[in-house]
């Protein structure tokens, strides 16, 4: 027990103090939905505020264990939030640099015998510091073949997960259910994984928002009819297969806006700067959702 | 006899945890570390066997010492020492080389006179670890 700890620590004062209450915040707003995901975020960083704020009044602790995953459809942004738990650690002192390396089987496993290794030590030096991110982390596992050289890589990733806690923090992500027969499958994992964070779908109203966000980013909008448009644009899509959350609408929305240039262009008079600025309904509409109905 | 070569070299040994604060430092202006050992640490040997390639983009001083460390259990008795390479200008210059491990006993070198014509005496420093074959030395 150490003599000159103080009395007491305020919490809210150490979250305040490394600005993470800001980064919380900036994702309340600048990401739509994902509540759970949210709630989760907040739980994490007062967790580990609380046992900063144990270290400075000298009680004892093992740090804590930071490795993840993130389970979810493709597009509910499992990335986006990773990017923001790497900015939170670092802000809490519990990642040196608060990088993001993001990697898939490809980059950890090698062609033949005796090159998986080195590929997977080069990727983990280089993540050292910050977050390793494994996107699609079951295909490291491929239980059909015994000669695979992804077991080789995994044991490499649960040595360093287990021996350098404080060099680096792994986040494993990918579908809900194949994640959970990788984990059946690799116990090693399971048990060194503590924090499971599971991405819902988006509601219809959500991806609306969030199609407006994109949208807005890049200066553009739509008229009252274009929203009606995409607001059945996003029921129908919904209900086609190789639906993918945020990253179908990014991709509809990148398509009317190839439709509303070719609109313009094909015009004989001068646009405006509101014609330009504007995605219309037509531009919509045109989509291959709406005829296939 | 302590060998003396490359920065730090009079001080006592650096801890793992200097040792890392030095290669961050090293990482931080940009320059790219590397891991080199050798049983033959005649001052004029300057090419040590390479520890793997430099390794560049790294952002963080763990993965140098990742390598430091597994140079050290591959080679538990040999001079093990970290170099930082500044590439920017096009051309390989060293920046910073320090010895992160020597061996428990260092016999160091003697003083050899060999007569040549006309009884002239020529000097030469040789290594008292290169009296046994490499992989006994040490």
């Amino acid at each position: 027990m150490k003599n000159d700890a103080p009395a007491t620590v305020d919490l809210a004062a150490l979250l305040a103090e490394a600005n993470v209450t800001d980064v919380l915040d900036r994702l309340d707003r600048e990401l739509v939905g994902l509540a759970p995901v949210k709630q989760r975020l907040r739980e994490i960083a007062a967790f580990l505020a609380v046992s900063k704020a144990r270290g400075a009044l000298g009680l004892a602790g093992t740090p804590p264990s930071l490795h993840m995953s993130f389970t979810g459809n493709p597009g509910t942004g499992k990335t986006t939030v990773a990017v923001r738990m790497a900015e939170i650690l670092h802000r809490l002192g519990y990642l040196r640099k608060g990088h993001l390396v993001a990697v898939t089987r490809d980059d950890l496993v090698g062609q033949y015998i005796g090159h998986t290794a080195p590929k997977t030590k080069e990727v983990l030096k280089r993540a050292m510091g910050g977050v390793l991110f494994i996107d699609e982390a079951y295909y490291l596992y491929r239980p059909e073949n015994e000669r695979d050289y992804g077991q080789e890589a995994i044991e490499i990733l649960l040595q360093v997960m287990e021996n350098q806690r404080d060099d680096l923090v792994v986040i494993l992500a990918g579908y809900r259910d194949r994640m959970e027969t990788f984990f059946q499958a690799n116990p090693g994992f399971k048990s060194r994984v503590a924090h499971h964070i599971d991405f819902p779908d988006y509601a219809d109203d959500e991806l609306f928002a969030i199609a407006r966000t994109m949208l807005a980013q890049g200066d553009y909008r739509l008229d009252e009819e274009g929203e009606a448009a995409l607001r059945e644009y996003i029921a129908r899509r919904k209900a086609q297969p190789h639906f993918a959350n945020a990253r179908s609408i990014r991709n509809a929305l990148d398509r009317a806006r190839l439709r509303q240039a070719s609109r313009l262009f094909a015009r004989a008079t001068p646009v405006t700067r509101d014609e330009l600025a504007t995605i219309a309904a037509a531009d919509l509409r045109a989509s291959r959702v709406f005829q296939e109905a | 006899m302590r060998l003396t070569q490359g920065t730090f070299s009079f001080l006592p040994d650096l801890t793992d945890a200097e040792i890392a604060a030095q290669v961050a430092y090293a990482l931080s202006r940009g320059w790219a570390c590397s891991v080199e050992h050798t049983d033959d640490p005649h001052p004029r040997n300057t090419y040590w066997t390479m520890w793997g390639p430099p390794m560049f983009d790294l952002p963080d001083a763990a993965g140098v010492m990742l390598e430091v460390n597994a140079c050290r259990k591959a080679f538990p008795r040999h001079y093990v020492k970290v170099n930082a390479f500044d590439n920017s200008k096009g051309v390989e210059s060293i920046q910073l080389s320090f010895i992160v491990q020597r061996p428990a006993e260092e016999p160091g070198f003697g003083l050899a006179r060999s007569e040549d014509a006309g009884r002239t005496l020529r000097y030469r420093v040789h290594s008292y670890a290169t009296d046994r074959p490499e992989g006994q030395r040490y």
